[in-house]
C-alpha cells in the first residue's frame, strides 16, 4: 500500500485544504487521474494521482488543511495483496510503509525527507569542523561553522527548493557574516531621520536584518519611556504605598547588586581620575572608518581605549590580576592574558561579557570582537561563559554623556577603567586656548593589590595612548 | 496614429491556415512552403500533440511533487514547431524555459527537460549537441547572448560570398515572450544586433501574459512595430497556424543568412493554461477571453484541414494516441530513475577550475554533511 503526501504544488506552500475529493474509498484510480481538488494560497489545482489502484484511504474530510508532506490519500497499487479497505491503519504501518512499499522513490520536491522531516537530523557528537587554510576577517569574525555551513546552502539554494526551506528553518546565517547591521536603505533613513543608531535596534527579519517595524517599534518604545515622564510622580493622597512600586530583585539585577556588594565590601576601592586630550584618538578613529580595511566594521573611541588597556596592562602587570583567598593564604594570581570585559547595557540588565584572549588581537580583529560582543548582548544572547574569567574591565559611561564616574571592581578582577564622554572643551596648548577634543577616564583598583603609585602609572600609560594612538606602534 | 494593440490583432497578420482549417495563398510566402507535402503535413501534427502530451504529463509530475515548477506551452505548439522545423542543424537556438516544441524539433529528449525541472540539475543537456542552449530562468537574459553568438558568427564567415552564406552559413534564433519584450536586455541585444548586422532571428511568441499582466498593459502599439525602430523588418504571424509559422521563420532566416541582418517576428499566439504551475490564470483573467481562444488552437485547425482533405484516418488519431502515452510513461519512468546528484557536485560548477574559497567551502560542507548520525543509513544523497 501506498501514500501519497501532499506536494508543495506552488513555490513555497506549506499546506492547503481540501476542496473536494474526486474519489471515494473502494475506487480505482488510474496513474494520472484527478482524484482530488485542493485549494492553494495561490490557486485551486487538481492533483492527478500519481499510482494505479484501489484507493484504501482519505486522510483528510474536505474543508480540512493538509500540511505540505502529510498524508492525503493511500492507494493499494495494482499487483498488491489487498488490504481491508475503510480501517485505520495503525499510524507506524503509515509513516512507514510510504517509502518502502513503493516501486517509485519517494516524492523528492518539495516533500522530501531532507526538507520536511519535523526534526533535525541527529549530529553524531564529533568536534565541530575546523577551518583550514587562510580566512578572511569577515568569515574568520563569523564564528560558528554551523553559520558557515548554513552560508554555504544559502548559496547552494539556487540548485533545489529542498535546500532553500532547509536553510529558512535555521537561524539567520547572511547577519552573521556581515559585519555590519543589515537593513534596507530606507530602514536605515527612517532610523537616521528619528535620531535612532541603527546599531542599537535588535533586527527581527528572515535574515537577522533590520526591519522597518524593528525601527518603528524602537522608536515607539522610546517615546513610551519619555511620554511617561510627566505622569511618573504621584500625588500623596492615597495610601503612601500606591506611590511606592515593589520591583522584584532577581535575575541579572539581583546577580549585579551581589557583585556589586561582594566587591565593594572585600576590596578595598581607590580610584583615579584623570582628563585627556582625545584629539588624535578622534582623528585617529576617523581615518579608520575611511580606510578600505575597516569598510563595514564599526570603529569608535572605545576601541582604541581597549588597545591603550591592554598595552598598558602589559607594561603594568598587578593590574591585570585577582586576589585568591586559599588554605595556604592568600595569593595574588598574577594573569598573563587579558580577557578583556566590556560593561553592556542590556534589556536584562547589566552585563559584563569579556573578549577572550584580547592581547592577540590585531586592531580590526578588536573591533570585530567589540561589535559582536555588543551586538550579542544587545540582542539578549551573551551567554554566561561570554561572562566568566574576565581579567579587567572597561565601562563606557560616556555614551549617556556623563564625563566620568567612580566604576566598581568586576568581582574577580583587581582593576577597572572608566571611560566619559568625548567632548569639545577649551584646552591650553602652548599657552593658547585651543578647542580639543576632551574626555575624562576613571580608574578604580584593588588596593590590596595595585598602590597608588602603580594604579597612577597604569593611567598615565592608557591616557598617553588616549593622548597619541600612534604610541602603540613603539 | 499608431493603431492599438487590439486593432492591430485583426490586421497584417500572416495566416496561411485559417483557424476554420481552409488553407490560403500567398504571394510571397507561399514560396516557402513548396517542399510541404501531405506526410510533412502529418509530421507537423504528430510533433504538437506529442509535445502538447508531454506538457500534460509533465504537469501531473509536478502535482504529484516530482518536479518543483513546471511551465506550460499548451497553446503555443504551432509557433514552436513550426519555427523550430524552419532551423537547420547548424543553427543555434537560445529558447526562453517555455520551449519544449523547438526542443523536440532539435531532437533534445523530452526526459533531459526535466532534470532542471526536477531540481537536479543547472541545465540539463549539452547545448553543444543539438545547438539547442540551456533554459534562461532570467527573462529576456539569453537575448544579449543570442547577439553576441549571432556577431561571433559574422565574424567566423567574414569573407564569405552569399552564395556560401545561403549553403553554410548559420543563423541564430532567439525566443522571448511579451513580457521579455519590455526588459532591458530586449532592447541591447536588438540594437547590437542591427548595429553590426547579426543574423539573429528574434522570434517573440505573445501569449497575451506577461504571468498575470495582459499585453495591453505591455505595449500600445503592437510588437512587430518596434522592428521598424531598431531597423529591421517585424513580421506579424498568427502564431497559431503552423505553417504560416514555419514560411515567415523560413523567409527570416534566410534574411538573416544572406548576412542582411536581424529579423523580428511576433507570433500572436495564446497561453491556453497558467504561466507556471505556481499560478491561477483564473485569478488575472475572463473565462469569456479563454472561450475566445479556443477554437483558434493550432491542433484544432490543423486536424480540420488533415481530415477534411483526407490526409488522415481514425487510425492515426489512435497510434499518435497511444504513441504520446507510451512516450509519456517513458519520460515518467526516465523522470523517477535519474541520479540525485551531491549538493556536493555543485561546487564543481562555480568555477572553471579549482577556486582556493571554494575548495574550503566543500570541505566544510563535506564534514558538515558527514556530521549526520544517519549519514550512514542515507549513503551519499
Amino acid at each position: 500500500m501506498t501514500t501519497f503526501n501532499l506536494p508543495d504544488v506552488g513555490e513555497g506552500l506549506t499546506e492547503a485544504d481540501v476542496a473536494s475529493w474526486k474519489v471515494s474509498v473502494g475506487d480505482t484510480v488510474e496513474v494520472n487521474q484527478i482524484f482530488v481538488e485542493i485549494e492553494t494560497a495561490k490557486s485551486l489545482v487538481e492533483l492527478p494521482s500519481p499510482y494505479a489502484g484501489v484507493v484504501t484511504e482519505l486522510h483528510a474530510a474536505e474543508g480540512e488543511t493538509v500540511q505540505v508532506d502529510e498524508p492525503l490519500i493511500s492507494i493499494n497499487e495494482d499487483g498488491e495483496a489487498p488490504v481491508p479497505t475503510g480501517v485505520p491503519e495503525p499510524n507506524e504501518a503509515l509513516s512507514t510503509a510510504a517509502p518502502v512499499a513503493s516501486e517509485e522513490p519517494g516524492p523528492l520536491v518539495g516533500s522530501g525527507p531532507t526538507a520536511d522531516s519535523a526534526t533535525r537530523r541527529a549530529r553524531v557528537n564529533r568536534p565541530e569542523p575546523s577551518a583550514t587554510g587562510a580566512r578572511t576577517a569577515s568569515v574568520r569574525a563569523s564564528g560558528t561553522p554551523a553559520a558557515l555551513a548554513d552560508q554555504i546552502s544559502r548559496r547552494a539554494q539556487g540548485f533545489s527548493q529542498v535546500v532553500a526551506r532547509e536553510v529558512d528553518r535555521r537561524k539567520p546565517a547572511v547577519a552573521n557574516f556581515v559585519d555590519r547591521v543589515l537593513a534596507k536603505p530606507p530602514v536605515r533613513r527612517l532610523a537616521k531621520e528619528l535620531g535612532i543608531d541603527i546599531n542599537d535596534v535588535v533586527g527581527t527579519g528572515s535574515q537577522g536584518e533590520v526591519t522597518r517595524e524593528d525601527v518603528n517599534s524602537y522608536q515607539a518604545q522610546r517615546e513610551a519611556e519619555h511620554a511617561a515622564a510627566p505622569t511618573y510622580w504621584r500625588p500623596g493622597t492615597g495610601a503612601p504605598e500606591t506611590r511606592i512600586e515593589r520591583i522584584p530583585v532577581r535575575g541579572v539585577r539581583k546577580a549585579t547588586a551581589k557583585a556589586m556588594v561582594d566587591s565593594a565590601f572585600t576590596a578595598p576601592h581607590v580610584s583615579i581620575f584623570v582628563d585627556v586630550d582625545a584629539t588624535r584618538t578622534m582623528e585617529y578613529v576617523a581615518r579608520l572608518k575611511k580606510s578600505r580595511d575597516f569598510e563595514g566594521i564599526k570603529v569608535s573611541p572605545l576601541l582604541v581605549l581597549a588597545k591603550a588597556v591592554i598595552w598598558a596592562a602589559a607594561r603594568n602587570p598587578s593590574v591585570n590580576a585577582s586576589w585568591v583567598p586559599g588554605p595556604n593564604g592568600d595569593e595574588i594570581h598574577q594573569k598573563h592574558f587579558m580577557n578583556l570585559g566590556i560593561a553592556a547595557a542590556t534589556p536584562r540588565g547589566l552585563l559584563v561579557p569579556n573578549i577572550k584572549d584580547a592581547q592577540d588581537l590585531s586592531m580590526k580583529e578588536l573591533a570585530i570582537a567589540l561589535n559582536e560582543l555588543a551586538a550579542t548582548a544587545r540582542a539578549g544572547k551573551t551567554r554566561p561563559e561570554d561572562m566568566r574569567d574576565g581579567t579587567l574591565s572597561i565601562t563606557n559611561i560616556g555614551v549617556l554623556g556623563i564625563d566620568i564616574g567612580t566604576p566598581i571592581i568586576n568581582p574577580g578582577e583587581v582593576a577597572i577603567v572608566a571611560f566619559g564622554t568625548i567632548k569639545q572643551k577649551p584646552w591650553v596648548v602652548d599657552g593658547q586656548v585651543v578647542p580639543r577634543w576632551i574626555t575624562t577616564l576613571g580608574g578604580s583598583f584593588d588596593h590590596r593589590v595595585v598602590d597608588g603609585d602603580l594604579s597612577a602609572r597604569f593611567m598615565a600609560d592608557v591616557a598617553s595612548i588616549m593622548q597619541e594612538p600612534a604610541m602603540l606602534l613603539d | 496614429m499608431p493603431r492599438s494593440a487590439a486593432e492591430a490583432l485583426e490586421q497584417d497578420l500572416i495566416q496561411i491556415l485559417t483557424p476554420e482549417g481552409k488553407r490560403q495563398s500567398h504571394s510571397l510566402y507561399d514560396a516557402y512552403l513548396e517542399d510541404v507535402d501531405d506526410d510533412m503535413l502529418r509530421d507537423f501534427y504528430r510533433d504538437m500533440a506529442m509535445t502538447r502530451r508531454f506538457d500534460q504529463e509533465a504537469t501531473a509530475l509536478q502535482r504529484q511533487g516530482q518536479l518543483c515548477l513546471w511551465v506550460p506551452l499548451r497553446g503555443q505548439e504551432a509557433a514552436q514547431i513550426g519555427s523550430g522545423r524552419a532551423t537547420r542543424d547548424g543553427d543555434y537556438i537560445f529558447p526562453t524555459y517555455r520551449e519544449h516544441g523547438v526542443a523536440l524539433t532539435r531532437n533534445v529528449p523530452f526526459s533531459e527537460m526535466l532534470r532542471l525541472f526536477r531540481g537536479i540539475s543547472g541545465g540539463g543537456w549539452d547545448p553543444r549537441e543539438n545547438n539547442f542552449h540551456m533554459y534562461t530562468m532570467v527573462l529576456a537574459a539569453q537575448l544579449p547572448h543570442a547577439a553576441g553568438y549571432a556577431m561571433a558568427v559574422n565574424l567566423e564567415q567574414h569573407g564569405w560570398d552569399e552564395a556560401k552564406r545561403a549553403a553554410e552559413g548559420e543563423a541564430v534564433v532567439a525566443y522571448f515572450g511579451d513580457g521579455s519584450s519590455t526588459e532591458g536586455e530586449a532592447h541591447e541585444s536588438m540594437v547590437f544586433a542591427n548595429s553590426f548586422n547579426a543574423p539573429v532571428v528574434y522570434f517573440c511568441q505573445n501569449n497575451q501574459y506577461a504571468i498575470s499582466v495582459p499585453f495591453e498593459v505591455q505595449s500600445k502599439v503592437p510588437l512587430v512595430s518596434r522592428a521598424a525602430g531598431y531597423g529591421m523588418p517585424g513580421i506579424r504571424v498568427d502564431g497559431n497556424d503552423v505553417l504560416a509559422v514555419l514560411a515567415v521563420t523560413r523567409w527570416a532566416l534566410e534574411h538573416a543568412r544572406s548576412g542582411k541582418g536581424p529579423v523580428f517576428i511576433e507570433a500572436v499566439t495564446y497561453r491556453l493554461g497558467a504561466h507556471t504551475t505556481a499560478d491561477d490564470p483564473t485569478k488575472y483573467r475572463m473565462s469569456e477571453e479563454e472561450k475566445l481562444w479556443a477554437p483558434k488552437d493550432p491542433l484544432v485547425r490543423l486536424e480540420t484541414y488533415l481530415r477534411e482533405n483526407d490526409l488522415v484516418d481514425d487510425a492515426f488519431f489512435e497510434q499518435l494516441a497511444q504513441d504520446a502515452d507510451e512516450m509519456a510513461a517513458t519520460v515518467r519512468r526516465d523522470a523517477m530513475a535519474f541520479p540525485v546528484p551531491p549538493l556536493a557536485k555543485s561546487f564543481e560548477q562555480v568555477y572553471a577550475e579549482a577556486h582556493p574559497l571554494v575548495q574550503e567551502e566543500l570541505a566544510w560542507h563535506l564534514e558538515y554533511e558527514a556530521g549526520f548520525a544517519d549519514q550512514a543509513a542515507d549513503g551519499e544523497k
